[in-house]
């Protein structure tokens, strides 16, 4: 590039420069509204979705206050309370927390890292309508009395067939379901944005904390969300195929499920906190004009709380059990996830102590979010000592703690960035004298509701109780829980009018109101911002004078749009220097219709409405078919001019496509599921005196060796088909293999007397059976497809290489599954 | 002010006592940790530092002042753990709780005498001695805590949890279920109640004993029990010497020896007790017990009969 001072570009730009780049991002109007795919658009729908399902929560949590109130209170009847406590808290925490700070994410992060949007544009479509749906569809089964009512963790056996028959379980493990697949597509697109798209100039060193925030829950989704896709699986077989994973009777364990669930569970509410954490972290410093204290001391915290968040989730489970071992290293555990989280706290409050603070609206918020989220975190490690929690656990006090820690852990942040990026969206401020009375709505409403429950659970108050006794010694704290109640839920309504009241104000500039130093504060349109900006510091609008005015002009980076698409830069992910460009898909039908297919699908499949569900189901998959067939298509352009002189490739392949790591993460998201399933084998057996169960079997000797020959085989097949692109029977052959070897595998187990309903053992055997057969299922007419698509020409071969990755995957886990079959 | 029932903070045995000072030190610790923190978050609004500052306060706050004050509550927290009564089965009387939606199976057996009992939602402890819990579940998850006296422990299908109690001073303690487990979790309590060793016997010696075949002079006393045959209640409910093998309910061999009614959900009393078999929705809505068909003459009389059975 061009000496010091220079930027990438100069001026006068071409004409129709400007015009190409506005008509390539140009917002789709009228019904074509539903085929938006920009994350800007995407963005906005997310953050109006996941706020609605925060309202509509705690409209049930009010209804539960008002039951609370009073002793023996008939309000509501007790089977209408407990599909409400459980809609509360699964509708709280899967239909807003996690897609709150995936919304915030995608409207934020590619305008954070100066890139134009995510790297999978259609994907993050698809997993917002299949969210939306899914969420919609769940919450209407309340509305009929089918609501879930087994709690937000679901325990099993109340959950299972026997003591749930109906179909509310059901759709508690469906609408999970879709949170599933937006949640690991969110992964996805995060991951390789992040690594990725980042501007030139911006190494990770010099990336918004935010951004960092979303890499390391991006990383944690991929290791914990996999067990609970494993667990919700396991329970719906158990429902529907009476397989009995947590059927004690039958050999299966309920504690099993914890064990899954809360692998998933605990990482879970730290996804929920370290986006929250970032926002802090990255607004803090604007807000008081000062860079954040110790930045890279808070950098490795969010790494460090990421990491040691995977080891303690048997906290959740200290009265179930378990051995003294295991008790206490997770206790230990536990509080010395204390350590990085005050790392973080004390950094704060020395960048308050070093800034400017002035009472404006976010650093309210962000004041309160301190106090709210400390006590909680105290309350947390009173709880992670043993003995204490042995009193507190399954109390009120637990319900105080985790109040304490998400409300103020994400809702006080939540309510600081909307205070603080609200400019972002039509450049107005929200009202600064109606927020000092949210804010003291919402900050009293918080501690008068929540505070009182600490007492409460000492005084012997149970969880999940739809009335209690007069004689119990509770009634004034439930009584001031239920004041505090309407006081924030008077707070949150204000905020809401005022949203409304803001966001239709007319679009004017917002020209930095808070005079911050990252680049989402840069002028922004449908299209990001005119050029891609070269970035030299931390802080880039506040040490890099004129770059607001060079980015506007296009004097940075891709200042139009080379192939006349929409398109972004990838550089290297350690030395953010520019690498190829990445043409991005436009808008189009294909996600929504997709996503409304697989939505009705599931839907309809679970009200056992079977016909209705296939057509949908052929709608899903045909919309998938079209998708997949126009993605990865020759491009026309082989270079592209970037900058003056810079000239770059169009797309890539191999191991420097995007597309390619993006399969990783799936591989990886796989692998994962696979080894919950293998545990499941695992700690049933070790529960068994006899391993196989009596009267359960395993296959003969010749057949696992022959299973693991063809797999093999099917891999060195599909390892050939892409050294030899141009040919078809090669990847034929390693798809017929691979049938063969799952057919045979198939065979000698039934052959062998497998039943799966008879004992859990069997269940779990059975269950490793049947993910090597989802593979085979994908990969089957994987390779049809392949294959059909013909002319596999050397330029546009990502969707042959993804593919035999995954192959190798597949085949891994199958002989994987051999082995570990074979040595129990 | 009647002292509250169910409450950590009032114990009434040595592990109670141990987890109610534990809780009131964790207690003040954390209420000093949040104050000089709150004062370093107000405090923020008027100091400005210079940079060093800032960072020797993220590395004291951080790191210095943290890790041992967390290595020390760990220790600490070991060191109590290690002095709770660990569950140990060598103990005189053992009492087996299998949990039931949404009611308490209590068997006791005396391994010195031999002598075995069978009763419901109801425990009681000689004071002064360690008494071995077994607690497992019929069904679903449950969770067996009595604040004043113990932790909480689990009761799961298929396992066996250990929980021995030991009472201090004579009195009642409520517990209740902890646990999650459907309609009616929330009336599902229980009482455990220590009295003097001497009393324990007797007491225990009776709940052992049978209904005493009739010797029943009344002509209502007869006509009760006769309405408790016709019924079928012995179908659901154990009362020996009258109807034996029903388990799908409490055992009602002495049921009028116990304080309250369903699971804690009514306190005993003749008219409870009609209110309750005439309709058992409307006290616990969900609860597994059908209605009685039962003119009011006959009630009346089944009433007077279980009254007898203490």
């Amino acid at each position: 590039m061009n000496g010091p001072g220079r930027t990438p570009n100069r001026l006068p730009r071409p004409p129709g420069e400007y015009a190409a780049l506005e008509r390539a991002w140009r917002k789709p109007a009228g019904w074509r509204v539903l085929t938006a795919v920009n994350n800007t658009r995407i963005g906005r729908l997310y953050l109006a979705t996941a706020f609605g399902f925060f309202l509509f929560a705690g409209i049930l949590a009010l209804a539960m206050r008002l039951q609370l109130a009073v002793p023996g209170n008939d309000l509501l009847q007790p089977a209408t309370y407990n599909q409400f406590f459980t809609m509360h808290g699964t509708v709280m925490m899967f239909l807003f927390a996690i897609p709150m700070v995936e919304a915030i994410a995608v409207f934020l992060l590619p305008g954070m890292l100066g890139a134009r949007d995510l790297p999978f544009p259609r994907l993050s479509a698809y997993a917002y309508w299949a969210y939306a749906f899914g969420g919609a569809g769940f919450i209407v089964t309340l509305a009929f009395g089918l609501a879930p009512d087994g709690g937000w963790f679901m325990y099993p056996p109340l959950t299972g067939k026997e003591y749930s028959p109906g179909l509310n379980a059901d759709f508690w493990l469906l609408g999970i379901g879709f949170i599933e697949i937006s949640a690991i597509a969110g992964a996805v697109e995060l991951i390789i944005g992040i690594l990725f798209t980042r501007t030139p100039g911006m190494t990770l060193a010099r990336m918004p904390v935010f951004a960092w925030s979303m890499l390391v829950v991006a990383a944690m989704v991929v290791f914990a969300f996999p067990p609970l896709i494993a667990g919700t699986a396991l329970l719906e077989l158990e429902r529907a195929y009476d397989w009995p994973f947590f059927i004690a009777a039958r050999g299966g364990d309920p504690v099993l499920w914890q064990h899954l669930f809360w692998f998933f569970g605990h990482p879970e509410v730290y996804i929920i906190f370290l986006p929250a954490a970032g926002m802090a972290s990255s607004m803090l410093p604007a807000l008081v004009q000062t860079p954040l204290v110790a930045r890279r001391a808070v950098i490795a915290s969010l790494v460090a709380v990421g990491s040691l968040s995977f080891a303690l989730w048997m906290h959740h489970m200290f009265t179930a059990g378990l051995g003294q071992l295991e008790t206490t290293l997770v206790s230990a555990a536990s509080m010395a996830i204390a350590i990085p989280t005050a790392v973080q706290v004390f950094a704060w409050i020395a960048t308050l102590w070093r800034g400017r603070v002035q009472f404006n609206a976010p650093t309210l918020f962000i004041l309160g979010f301190l106090l709210v989220f400390v006590l909680g975190g105290l309350t947390g490690v009173m709880v992670a000592a043993v003995p204490f929690d042995w009193q507190a656990h399954d109390s009120y006090f637990i319900v105080a703690h985790l109040h304490y820690v998400l409300v103020g852990g994400l809702v006080f942040p939540m309510f600081a960035g909307a205070y603080f990026w609200m400019p972002l969206f039509n450049g107005h401020r929200m009202s600064e004298a109606l927020a000092r009375w949210v804010f003291g709505l919402v900050f009293a409403g918080t501690n008068v509701a929540f505070f009182p429950m600490h007492i409460s659970g000492l005084l012997g108050m149970p969880r999940r109780v739809y009335t209690y006794g007069s004689e119990m010694g509770w009634t004034a704290l439930n009584l001031a829980s239920t004041v505090g109640a309407l006081l924030l839920a008077g707070g949150v309504a204000l905020f809401t009018l005022d949203l409304v009241r803001t966001l239709r104000r007319p679009q004017k500039a917002h020209n930095n109101p808070w005079r911050a130093s990252s680049l989402e504060w840069l002028p922004q349109d449908e299209y990001a911002t005119r050029s891609q900006p070269e970035v030299r510091s931390a802080e880039p609008l506040w040490r890099q004078a004129l770059l607001v005015e060079q980015v506007a002009s296009g004097m940075h980076w891709l200042p139009g749009s080379v192939t006349g698409k929409r398109e972004t830069l990838v550089t290297g992910w350690r030395d953010a220097r520019p690498r190829h460009l990445l043409v991005l898909p436009g808008d189009s039908w294909l996600p929504f219709l997709c996503a409304l297919g697989t939505a009705g699908f599931f839907l309809l499949m679970t009200m056992q409405q079977a016909v209705a569900a296939w057509l949908f189901g052929a709608l899903a998959i045909v919309t998938l078919v079209a998708w997949l067939w126009r993605a990865d298509r020759p491009l026309a352009a082989g270079a592209a001019f970037v900058a003056e002189g810079i000239a770059l490739p169009v797309g890539a392949k191999g191991t420097a496509s995007h597309s390619w790591w993006a399969t990783w993460v799936l591989v990886v998201v796989d692998a994962a599921i696979f080894a919950s399933l293998a545990f499941t084998l695992l700690h049933l057996s070790m529960r068994l005196d006899t391993c196989p169960p009596p009267g359960a079997h395993l296959p003969g000797a010749p057949w696992p060796w022959l299973q693991a020959t063809l797999m093999a085989a099917s891999s060195v097949l599909a390892w050939w088909s892409g050294r030899r692109a141009g040919q078809w029977w090669p990847m034929l052959a390693a798809g017929g293999c691979l049938v063969a070897a799952f057919a045979a595998d198939l065979g000698a187990h039934r052959y062998a007397g497998l039943a799966p309903s008879r004992d859990a053992w069997s269940a779990a055997v059975a269950a490793l059976l049947a993910y090597e057969g989802l593979h085979v299922a994908v990969l089957a007419p994987a390779v049809v497809f392949v294959a059909a698509r013909g002319k596999l020409r050397e330029a546009s071969r990502a969707t042959l290489d993804n593919t035999i990755l995954l192959w190798h995957c597949a085949v891994g886990q199958a002989l994987a599954g051999l082995v570990l079959l074979q040595m129990l | 002010m009647t002292p509250p029932l169910q409450s950590v903070l009032s114990p009434a045995g040595p592990d109670g006592v141990l987890l109610s000072r534990f809780s009131w030190l964790l207690f003040a610790v954390g209420a000093a940790i949040f104050l000089v923190v709150a004062t370093l978050v107000l405090a923020s609004v008027v100091r400005k530092v210079r940079r060093s500052q800032s960072r020797r306060l993220v590395i004291v706050g951080g790191l210095l002042f943290p890790v041992p004050l967390l290595a020390a509550l760990m220790g600490w927290s070991g060191w109590q753990a290690a002095q709770l009564t660990w569950p140990f089965s060598g103990t005189r009387i053992h009492v087996t709780v299998t949990a039931h939606m949404w009611w308490w199976e209590v068997r006791y057996r005396d391994t010195a005498t031999g002598r075995e009992a069978v009763l419901a939602n109801e425990l009681r402890l000689p004071v002064g001695e360690r008494v071995y819990l077994a607690l497992t579940s019929e069904d679903v998850l449950h969770a067996f805590w009595v604040p004043a006296l113990a932790g909480k422990a689990d009761m799961v299908p298929g396992r066996v949890h250990g929980l021995t109690l030991h009472a201090a001073a004579p009195g009642r303690y409520r517990g209740q279920c902890a646990e999650y487990c459907g309609t009616q979790h929330a009336a599902m309590a229980f009482d455990v109640v220590a009295v003097a060793p001497q009393e324990f016997d007797t007491w225990l010696a009776g709940q052992a004993l049978m209904v005493t075949p009739p010797s029943l002079s009344g002509a209502a006393l007869h006509r009760g029990r006769e309405v408790f045959l016709a019924a079928r209640c012995g179908a659901c409910h154990t009362v020996r010497g009258v109807a034996e093998g029903g388990t799908l309910g409490p055992d009602l061999t002495h049921v009028a020896s116990r304080s309250h009614l369903a699971a804690g959900a009514l306190p005993f009393s003749r008219a409870a007790l009609i209110g309750w078999i005439a309709n058992p929705q409307a006290a616990k809505p969900g609860a597994r017990m059908p209605p009685a068909t039962l003119a009011p003459e006959e009630l009346q009389a089944l009433a007077t009969w279980l009254e007898t059975l203490r």
